[in-house]
């Protein structure tokens, strides 16, 4: 009888208040969206480094005959010095993963394939380019300690990791998903402050109602339930709209682009591992606000 | 039942105070008409009783309890021995006679067959069986107040406080809501009864706790309204 009741209770209170009901819900899911957002790109950032990473390599170039590098003054690299960077570079094991040379030849062809349609690179002749050692790391993020062992080593031009490119784009990304994280936050407060006037608005209609249960002796906690349970019926629903959004916007819009570009995307899994935590959040949120709020406002 | 051992009330923001020095014993079962011009206090007397406010000194105690020493967490059971009715009727206005008297039950978490079985005795007893399904706007002044002493009394508290219950009542409805009372008074129920209605005290003879000023000026048994004029 007790959970019919309060049940049906409920409901006439929803339906009654049902445009405040609706603003809570949209608001709700709006934030939620944000906070999705945020959470999301950044688990997208860290997908992207985890596969870039994997890929990236740290670069040393070699002294070639005509190169104009302050450290390659003596010319050429000279064979001792190859094999005793070589040897070095295998001594590094495990750090060092794997070592590909590259001869001249093969940096002249990869350039030539790379920039086909680009007459810059015409005049450029195989003796040119650069040989090289592309180095994989185990642990892309010890880059430094490549560089300090071989950066001003004899025959040793450049040490370059690529890394360094691709940081500034995953710090955009990075500082993107703050930004999703900081108007989450905003929508999140605009939440709390519109649940709490909600609640203080029901109280005040309802005032006729929740003074008789008083009379009669009903306890604390089945007078505010009626509330509690209002408020978290109307942020689950704008919860739950949020996650749908979200997952659609995964499902169609990322894997649109993952089916186009060669990045690893994340995907709907992503969203229902983040899922559970976005309701916990919302729901969490929605009943200290609706606590604190009829602790204040509705005498019982 | 109910004793005030010398019971100051002063509101916060007030300067006079509503009651002082009140002292009171009402024995289980008695009616007790509570009189006293606007102001003077009866109304401070029935929130004490019901825990609404606290005394500012002295003692309150209400079926066994000790009221300034009651923990909040308490006091719906206090509650629970006491019914309420005013003279606005306070009911729902979207829930019929039925639902009405029933609410006060299933907030307390009854179960629906006792709820099934005790409403219609209650609303049978208070005379308004057949009109279940009437909502309040469709009934008289009279017939809502028996609404609000069904739904006061459907617990069967061991004591009813009827604040002005008649004040918006014709004198023939009024007696008849008294005579109601009377009844339920008679099933053992303690009854107090603010009122201004001169004819209806007069006419019960019972006993008349008259307050003036916050204090009590008179307590007399088998009293009439205005014995001190």
């Amino acid at each position: 009888m007790r959970l019919q009741f309060i049940l049906s209770e409920i409901w006439i209170g929803l339906r009654r208040n049902l445009s405040m009901a609706t603003s809570v819900a949209l608001v709700t899911m709006v934030s939620v969206l944000f906070l999705g957002l945020g959470v999301l790109s950044q688990r997208q950032v860290d997908t992207m480094k985890d596969y870039w990473y994997d890929r990236v390599q740290v670069s040393i170039f070699l002294c070639t005959a005509k190169s104009d590098l302050p450290n390659c003054s003596a010319g050429a690299v000279t064979d001792a010095q190859r094999k005793a960077i070589r040897g070095q570079l295998d001594a590094m094991k495990p750090l060092v993963k794997s070592v590909f040379p590259e001869s001249q030849q093969q940096a002249y062809d990869r350039l030539k394939e790379q920039y086909k349609d680009s007459p810059s690179y015409r005049d450029i002749k195989p003796e040119q380019m650069p040989e090289s050692f592309r180095v994989q790391l185990s642990d892309p993020t010890k880059y430094d300690v490549i560089t300090s062992s071989f950066i001003g080593a004899p025959g040793v031009g450049d040490v370059q990791d690529q890394r360094r490119i691709l940081d500034p784009l995953f710090n955009v990304l990075r500082g993107l998903s703050y930004g999703a994280l900081s108007l989450a936050g905003l929508m999140v407060l605009c939440s709390v402050l519109l649940v709490a006037t909600t609640i203080r608005q029901t109280a005040f209609s309802r005032r006729r109602e929740t003074g008789i249960m008083r009379l009669v002796g009903a306890s604390a906690f089945i007078i505010q339930l009626p509330f509690i349970l209002e408020t978290l019926v109307a942020t689950m629903v704008g919860t739950a709209l949020a996650l749908g959004l979200l997952w659609a916007m995964v499902k169609y819009g990322i894997g649109y682009l993952a089916d186009k570009l060669p990045i690893n995307f994340i995907t709907t899994a992503d969203v229902l591992t983040v899922s559970p935590w976005l309701v916990a959040i919302a729901a969490g949120l929605a009943m200290l606000t609706a606590w604190f709020t009829l602790r204040r406002y509705l005498r019982v | 039942m109910i004793r005030f051992e010398n019971v100051s009330k002063t509101y916060p923001r007030s300067s006079q105070p509503a009651l002082r020095g009140v002292s009171l014993d009402i024995e289980r079962g008695e009616f007790v008409f509570l009189v006293g011009q606007s102001g003077s206090g009866k109304s401070t007397l029935m929130r004490l009783i019901l825990r609404e406010e606290r005394v500012t000194s002295g003692n309150v105690l209400v079926a066994g309890r000790e009221l300034s020493t009651l923990p909040n967490r308490k006091v719906p059971e206090l509650r629970r021995e006491i019914g309420t009715v005013f003279q606005d009727f306070r009911l729902l206005p979207n829930k019929n006679v039925f639902q009405n008297v029933a609410f006060a039950l299933q907030v307390l978490g009854k179960p629906r067959h006792t709820i099934k079985a005790v409403v219609p005795e209650t609303l049978e007893m208070v005379g308004l069986d057949g009109k279940e399904n009437r909502l309040p706007h469709e009934l008289s002044g009279g017939e809502q107040q028996r609404v609000a002493i069904a739904r006061a009394f459907v617990n069967k508290p061991a004591i009813l406080l009827a604040d002005e219950p008649t004040g918006n009542l014709d004198p023939t409805t009024s007696l008849d809501i008294v005579r109601l009372l009377d009844r339920i008074n008679r099933t053992g129920t303690t009854i107090v009864m603010a009122t201004h209605d001169d004819e209806i005290v007069d006419q019960l003879r019972k006993r008349v706790v008259e307050l003036n000023n916050g204090e009590l000026i008179r307590d007399q048994h088998r009293g009439v309204y205005g014995a001190q004029r």
